[in-house]
């Protein structure tokens, strides 16, 4: 039993680290812009599917994929935001997300037509196979997936702590009034910002894909765990998306081992709700930001 | 003026009632069920989102408690299938208004963002309880009600049609009255500044909740009707994420917060949903529509038909009146500027 807990707290952090990735997007964008984007599990399956396209058609490697993909899913959620989210003016908040809705159902849609509702999955030597460690299997594609979301995450700290674009997007989080007074283009950064959360989810769908069968409906599922994690974390706060990803699918995999695995989601969204009668921002966000 | 607008209603109320002997087609007629049903559920929606500004997207929840309530009274009370279950309704509706209690309760301890997450998460609880408690709600194997086959098929959609529509005016009589009362004007207090509210003695928290739970009690009544309507009961269509937004979406393209809007809008949403339904049967063309129909509405009348026809009303009759002078000097087109001004310029102030 104690063996199978400590599998189970290891799957639970490496594919924390996946969801971290695709959580961190939607955070920020919440950070910057206010909004919150229910497409992005959507995105995440769009970026899967586009892996699978990319693997099935041109035999091109899941990972390498990612050169592509990433790009692509960039330059859609600048679209997106060009033509869906900047339009809204009166009542922006509330807007936002039922625009982002239609577009998770357009994308839905989409998918639907062109692949059907059969649940596929990403297939790669390194998804099929695993290696022994200590005792314990350990499949290549988890750690290999969790490896991207260092790599990437730690793009992304860089990214906003080391670059004047980063200064930028951190001074439209904390102040946008006076970001856009002291000269910064707070429409420009909030574009950018929005192509990155959606060019994250390409990365999490593709790890998503090879790890678990989607199709695609699989987003509202998806949604809704990225939306726990991010309330739970704080709304607009980076570390505590990283910090409840990881919690949250160790528990959520944990509990599969010691109940049952048809609890285990229903764990997941117990914990909001009892977290949240504790503590209303969330683990890590701040009581001011929800007043405003 | 009065007796113009009273005239009016009762035109319009017989419309309703002589619509399915008139269209007695039942292919009409189901989807004028689904209409009123629609719009009961819309108006219960928007008489806590509408009035209070606390916008919920996961009243599917009470749509599927009413549903599993009216399915479980009906098998273990064995109540025949014809007009008997029709007065389970209440109760359904009163089962969904009891779990609403807790479940507002801890929502609302939230704002914004957060409510909204909230509500959707205790909705995908509720999904999952569905599909677990298998010993009551019997998995996704589901669940079957009582059908009544001695009905014959013209006549089938008729007592639903009527029973629907008798929860409409019920809705739509309580939401006028909460609309029109002292208790009414406080929610809407809420919804434009809830910490003044509080500091002007409002009782914010006891008066959400109310209002949550009325919503929640007209929504969970529309569920039992539904479920005896189809006859069956699964998990992902009592408990459907799509019945959130739609229901949301009709009361904003009609107008969040008005009384008639709600109607308006499942007046033009849900016949056109049934269309395209029909019309492209394959799920994924329905939903590419339903999405491009969602974004077109929501971009192009943010406000809602009804408050936008009304700001173009009150400009109208200003200028006309001032013809001849500046219109801006109008006092009401004047007034309504600045309130827009306000509004828009408060955008980050709403509570959600």
């Amino acid at each position: 039993m104690a063996k199978l807990i400590i599998d189970a707290v290891i799957t639970g952090i490496l594919t924390g680290g996946v969801y971290a990735l695709m959580s961190s997007g939607l955070t920020l964008i919440f950070g910057v812009m206010n909004i919150i984007n229910i497409a992005q599990g959507a995105l995440v399956i769009l970026g899967a599917y586009l892996s699978f396209v990319l693997q099935q058609n041109f035999h091109i490697d899941l990972f390498l994929g990612l050169l592509i993909t990433m790009p692509v899913m960039f330059m859609l959620g600048i679209l997106i935001e060009w033509a869906f989210i900047r339009p809204l003016k009166l009542e922006r908040t509330m807007l936002s997300i039922l625009v982002t809705f239609a577009v998770a159902l357009i994308i839905e849609g989409v998918l639907g037509i062109q692949f059907g509702t059969s649940f596929v999955q990403l297939h790669a030597w390194y998804a099929d196979a695993s290696f022994q460690i200590g005792g314990f299997y350990l499949a290549y594609i988890y750690v290999f997936g969790f490896m991207l979301s260092v790599i990437l995450l730690g793009g992304l700290y860089v990214l906003l702590y080391r670059t004047k674009f980063g200064y930028s997007l951190r001074a439209s989080m904390q102040n946008r009034t006076a970001a856009e007074l002291i000269g910064i283009d707070v429409e420009r950064v909030s574009a950018v910002t929005f192509g990155i959360g959606v060019a994250l989810t390409a990365a999490g769908g593709m790890a998503f894909g090879a790890t678990t069968a989607f199709n695609p409906g699989s987003h509202y599922d998806l949604i809704s765990r990225l939306l726990v994690i991010i309330i739970l974390g704080g709304l607009g706060s980076l570390r505590g998306a990283l910090i409840a990803s990881l919690v949250m699918l160790v528990i959520e995999d944990v509990t599969s081992v010691v109940w049952s695995p048809v609890w285990a989601s229903t764990v997941f969204f117990m914990l909001l709700v009892v977290i949240l009668l504790v503590r209303p921002q969330g683990l890590f966000g701040q009581l001011e930001a929800r007043k405003q | 003026m009065k007796i113009i607008k009273i005239t009016g209603l009762i035109a319009l109320l017989a419309v309703f009632i002589a619509f399915p002997l008139v269209f007695s087609d039942p292919a009409v007629t189901i989807i004028a069920v689904f209409t009123v049903l629609f719009a009961v559920a819309a108006t219960g929606w928007n008489i806590f989102s509408g009035y209070t500004g606390y916008i919920a997207l996961g009243h599917a929840a009470y749509f599927g408690l009413g549903a599993y309530a009216m399915a479980l009274m009906a098998q273990d009370w064995n109540i025949p299938a014809g007009y008997a279950p029709f007065f389970l309704l209440p109760l359904a509706g009163l089962v969904a208004a009891i779990f609403a209690v807790p479940f507002g309760w801890i929502a609302l301890r939230t704002r914004r963002h957060t409510f909204v997450v909230i509500t959707i998460a205790i909705f995908f609880i509720m999904q999952l309880m569905a599909y677990n408690l298998r010993g009551i709600t019997n998995g996704s194997a589901g669940l079957t009600l009582p059908i009544p086959f001695d009905w014959s098929a013209d006549f089938f959609n008729l007592p639903f049609y009527y029973v629907a529509l008798a929860l409409l005016l019920l809705a739509l009589g309580v939401s006028w009255w909460v609309r029109n009362s002292k208790y009414g004007l406080g929610l809407l207090a809420i919804r434009d500044d809830e910490d003044r509210a509080l500091g002007l003695g409002v009782k914010t928290g006891p008066s959400k909740l109310v209002a949550f739970v009325i919503s929640a009690f007209f929504v969970g009544m529309v569920g039992a009707l539904h479920a005896y309507f189809i006859g069956s009961l699964y998990p992902p269509f009592a408990f459907d994420a799509l019945f959130d937004v739609a229901v949301a979406l009709m009361a904003f393209l009609g107008g969040l917060g008005t009384l008639a809007g709600p109607i308006l809008g499942a007046l033009i949403l849900v016949p056109t949903q049934q269309y395209f339904t029909l019309q492209f049967s394959e799920n994924g063309y329905y939903l590419v529509i339903y999405g491009i129909l969602f974004l077109v509405i929501i971009l192009l009348l943010p406000e809602g038909i009804l408050p936008t026809i009304r700001k173009r009303w009150i400009k109208w009759m200003a200028y006309r009146s001032q013809s001849g002078k500046i219109p801006v000097v109008a006092g009401t087109s004047g007034q309504e500027d600045a309130l827009v001004a306000e509004s828009s310029g408060k955008r980050d102030g709403v509570n959600l």
